[in-house]
C-alpha cells in the first residue's frame, strides 16, 4: 500500500512537470502549427542557468528562478526569429529539420559551455519532508512545490488565454491565421508571444525536474522533451487541460510502468503509449477533431 | 528523351561510385594511412544508409527518425549469424558467410520495418516523425532485453533471461563481442551499387512515380486510384531493409558494438547527410556522405565540434534554402539548371 502511495506521488510529481513543458508544446503546437523540437532543450539551458545562478552568482533561489526564466524566454523569442520566423511559408518538413538542427545546436553549444561531466543540481525549493502513514510515506517539498506550481500555472494560463487581448489574439491565430492577419492582429508578434509564455514555463519545469533529479548534463531536457511531446498529443494538442491531463497521466503511465512492469522497458512503454494513442484516438483525449480540407 | 537522360544521370552516379572504388583500391595498394583504411567500410555503410533514408523522406516524403533502429536490428541480426555461421560451419567461404550475415540482416529489418510500417504510415507529418523516434528508442530498449549464445555450434537466444548455456556472444546491454570482422571495402561498394540500383530503379518504376504522387499531393494521387498505403509501405519497407543491409556490414565491421551506438544521435547524422546532399538527390547524398564523414575525421581537432556544425549546417541549409530571394538568385546562376517550367496561374 505504501509502495503504491509512493508510486502515485512520484506519478503526480513526474506528471506535473511533464504537464508543464507539455503546455508549451501544445500552444506553439496550436498556434504556429509546427512541433518546436528543441523546447526540451530550452529546458535544459533554463536548469544549466539556475544552477549557474545559485552556484557563482550566489542569487537566492527565487531570483535564480526569475534569472533562468528571462534568459528562456529571450532564448526562446531569439530561436523563433531567427530560424523559425524565415519558414513561416516553407514545408513541414523543412520546419521540423531545422527545429531538430536547433536542439542539436543547443545541446551541443551547452556541451561546449557546461562541459559534458553531469553536475549536481542543489534544489532550489526549502527543504523539508511530509510524513504520512506513521513516517512510512515521504512527500518531499520539491513534489509539492512541483505539483502546486503545475496548478497554479494552469489556471494562470487559462485565464491569459480566455481573458487577455493577447489570449484573444492567440486563439484566433490558432484558429485561422490568414483571416486573424486581415483582422489587424499581428500573426508574427502573437507567435512570439507564444514562443515566451512556452518558454518561460520550460525554465519553471526545467528547475522542477532537477529539484528532484538533480544531475544535469545537456541532453537531460532531449527526453522529457519527447516525453512531454506524448503527453501534450495524449491530451490533445493544442488545449491546455488536455496538456494538463496528458502530463498527468503519462507520469503516472511512466512511474507505475517502471515499477510494477520493467523498470528496463519504461521509456519503451511510454513511446508505446504515444503510438498507440495516435492509432486509436489522434487528437488525444480533450482535442477537437481536425476536418481535412481539399 | 527524359527517360534517356535519368538513364544518363543514373550512369553518372554507378560511375562516381565506381572510380571513387578504383581510386581508393589503387591508393590502398600505395600507402592509404590505416586511419584513412579503417574508415573506408563504415563510409560504405553510411552511405547506404544515407541513401535508404533518402528514400523515405526525399521521395516518400516521410521524416523518418528512427533509422538508426533499423540500423541495429541489422546490425545485430548480420553480427550474431556471422558468428553463429562460423562457429557451426567453419570452413565455409568467408566473403558467403558476409553475404549470409548481410542478406538476413536485410530481412529481418524488412520483416521490422512492415511491422513498425502498419501502424507508422497511418501518421503524417510531424506525428509520423515523432512516432519513428519513439520506434526507434524502443527498437533500442527492447535489443537490450536480448541474449544469445554459443554452445558448440548451437545457438542459443532469450529474451529477458541471462541464463543460458554456452559462450555468451550478445549480452543485452552489452551487446555483442567478438564478432569476426568479415567486412572489407569491395563488400561496402558492392552494397552501394546495390542500394543505389534499387533506389534509382524503383524511381524510375511506376511504383516509384506513384510514390512520388503520394508524396506531392496526397488527396490528389488517392483521388486518381493509387493505393496509398501501398506504396508508402513500399518505399518504407525497401528503406528499413536497405538500411538493415548496412546495419549488418556495419557491425561485420568491429570486433564489439553496443546497441547504445544507434540512439538518435545517429539517426539525426544520417538526417543531416540527406539534407546536405539534398532532400530527394541520391548522387548528392553519396557525395555528401562521403565528404561528411571525411571532414571531422581528418581534422583531428574539429571533432568535438562536429555535431555542432551539423546542426548549424542544417539550420542554415534550411534558411537560406527556402528563402525565395537566395532561390532565384540561385536559379538564376546556376550553370546546371532545369530549364523552368511556365507554371499556372492557380499553382501560385
Amino acid at each position: 500500500m505504501v509502495y503504491f502511495l509512493s508510486n502515485l506521488v512520484n506519478g503526480i510529481t513526474l506528471g506535473s512537470v511533464y504537464a508543464m513543458i507539455a503546455l508549451g508544446y501544445s500552444m506553439v503546437y496550436g498556434i504556429a502549427k509546427m512541433l518546436n523540437f528543441a523546447h526540451g532543450d530550452v529546458i535544459m539551458v533554463g536548469a544549466y542557468v539556475c544552477f549557474c545562478a545559485v552556484q557563482y552568482w550566489n542569487l537566492p533561489p527565487a531570483a535564480a528562478v526569475l534569472v533562468s526564466m528571462i534568459v528562456s524566454t529571450l532564448l526562446g523569442v531569439l530561436i523563433e526569429g531567427l530560424a523559425y520566423r524565415p519558414l513561416r511559408q516553407a514545408t513541414s518538413l523543412a520546419v521540423l529539420i531545422t527545429a531538430i538542427g536547433v536542439s542539436y545546436l543547443l545541446q551541443n553549444l551547452a556541451l561546449l559551455i557546461w562541459g559534458a561531466t553531469p553536475v549536481i543540481f542543489s534544489s532550489v525549493v526549502p527543504d523539508f519532508k511530509v510524513r504520512l502513514l506513521g513516517g512510512d510515506l515521504i512527500i518531499t517539498s520539491a513534489a509539492i512545490f512541483t505539483v502546486l506550481a503545475a496548478v497554479a500555472v494552469m489556471i494562470a494560463l487559462t485565464l491569459f488565454v480566455s481573458r487577455s487581448r493577447t489570449g484573444k489574439a492567440m486563439r484566433a491565430v490558432s484558429e485561422d491565421r490568414g483571416a486573424a492577419e486581415l483582422m489587424g492582429i499581428s500573426v508574427n508578434r502573437t507567435i512570439s508571444v507564444t514562443f515566451a509564455i512556452g518558454s518561460a514555463l520550460a525554465a519553471v519545469a526545467g528547475v522542477l525536474l532537477c529539484s528532484t533529479y538533480p544531475t544535469l548534463t545537456p541532453t537531460t531536457g532531449s527526453l522529457p522533451g519527447i516525453k512531454a511531446f506524448t503527453a501534450a498529443v495524449f491530451g490533445g494538442i493544442g488545449s491546455i487541460p488536455g496538456a494538463m491531463l496528458g502530463g498527468l497521466l503519462l507520469g503516472l503511465i511512466e512511474i507505475f510502468g517502471r515499477s510494477y512492469i520493467s523498470s528496463e522497458l519504461g521509456d519503451a512503454i511510454v513511446f508505446a503509449v504515444l503510438i498507440i494513442v495516435l492509432l486509436v484516438r489522434p487528437t488525444g483525449l480533450l482535442g477537437k477533431p481536425i476536418r481535412e480540407k481539399v | 528523351m527524359k527517360r534517356n537522360s535519368k538513364f544518363v544521370s543514373n550512369l553518372i552516379t554507378y560511375g562516381i561510385v565506381i572510380a571513387a572504388w578504383l581510386i581508393c583500391s589503387f591508393w590502398m595498394g600505395n600507402g592509404m594511412s590505416s586511419s584513412l583504411k579503417a574508415m573506408l567500410v563504415p563510409i560504405c555503410c553510411y552511405v547506404v544508409l544515407a541513401i535508404s533514408l533518402n528514400l523515405t523522406v526525399g521521395i516518400s516524403g516521410e521524416l523518418s527518425l528512427g533509422h538508426a533502429g533499423f540500423m541495429a536490428i541489422g546490425a545485430f541480426t548480420g553480427a550474431i549469424l556471422s558468428t553463429w555461421i562460423i562457429a557451426a560451419f567453419p570452413e565455409m567461404n568467408k566473403d558467403l558467410v558476409l553475404t549470409l550475415a548481410v542478406v538476413g540482416g536485410g530481412v529481418t529489418t524488412m520483416i521490422a520495418g512492415a511491422l513498425i510500417g502498419i501502424p507508422v504510415l497511418r501518421l503524417r507529418g510531424d506525428y509520423l516523425a515523432i512516432v519513428t523516434l519513439a520506434f526507434g528508442e524502443i527498437i533500442r530498449n527492447i535489443l537490450n532485453m536480448f541474449y544469445f549464445s554459443l554452445d558448440g555450434s548451437r545457438l542459443f537466444g532469450s529474451f529477458g533471461n541471462p541464463n543460458i548455456p554456452g559462450k555468451m556472444i550478445y549480452n543485452g546491454a552489452m551487446g555483442i563481442k567478438g564478432v569476426k570482422m568479415l567486412a572489407h571495402f569491395n563488400a561496402g561498394v558492392l552494397l552501394i551499387l546495390f542500394a543505389l540500383a534499387v533506389v534509382l530503379n524503383l524511381i524510375n518504376s511506376r511504383s516509384g512515380r506513384a510514390i512520388m504522387a503520394t508524396r506531392d499531393n496526397r488527396i490528389a494521387a488517392e483521388s486518381v486510384g493509387i493505393n496509398i498505403t501501398k506504396y508508402k509501405m513500399m518505399a518504407f519497407v525497401t528503406s528499413a531493409a536497405l538500411a538493415g543491409m548496412a546495419g549488418a556490414l556495419y557491425a561485420n565491421n568491429f570486433y564489439s558494438i553496443q546497441s547504445s551506438k544507434f540512439n538518435v544521435d545517429t539517426s539525426i547524422q544520417i538526417l543531416v547527410f540527406v539534407v546536405m546532399g539534398g532532400i530527394g538527390n541520391m548522387r548528392g547524398t553519396v557525395i555528401a556522405t562521403t565528404l561528411l564523414y571525411l571532414l571531422p575525421e581528418l581534422l583531428r581537432d574539429f571533432s568535438q565540434y562536429r555535431m555542432l556544425i551539423y546542426a548549424i549546417m542544417l539550420i542554415l541549409v534550411m534558411v537560406l534554402g527556402n528563402n525565395p530571394l537566395l532561390r532565384n538568385l540561385w536559379m538564376n546562376i546556376n550553370p546546371f539548371r532545369k530549364p523552368l517550367k511556365r507554371r499556372a496561374k492557380a499553382d501560385e
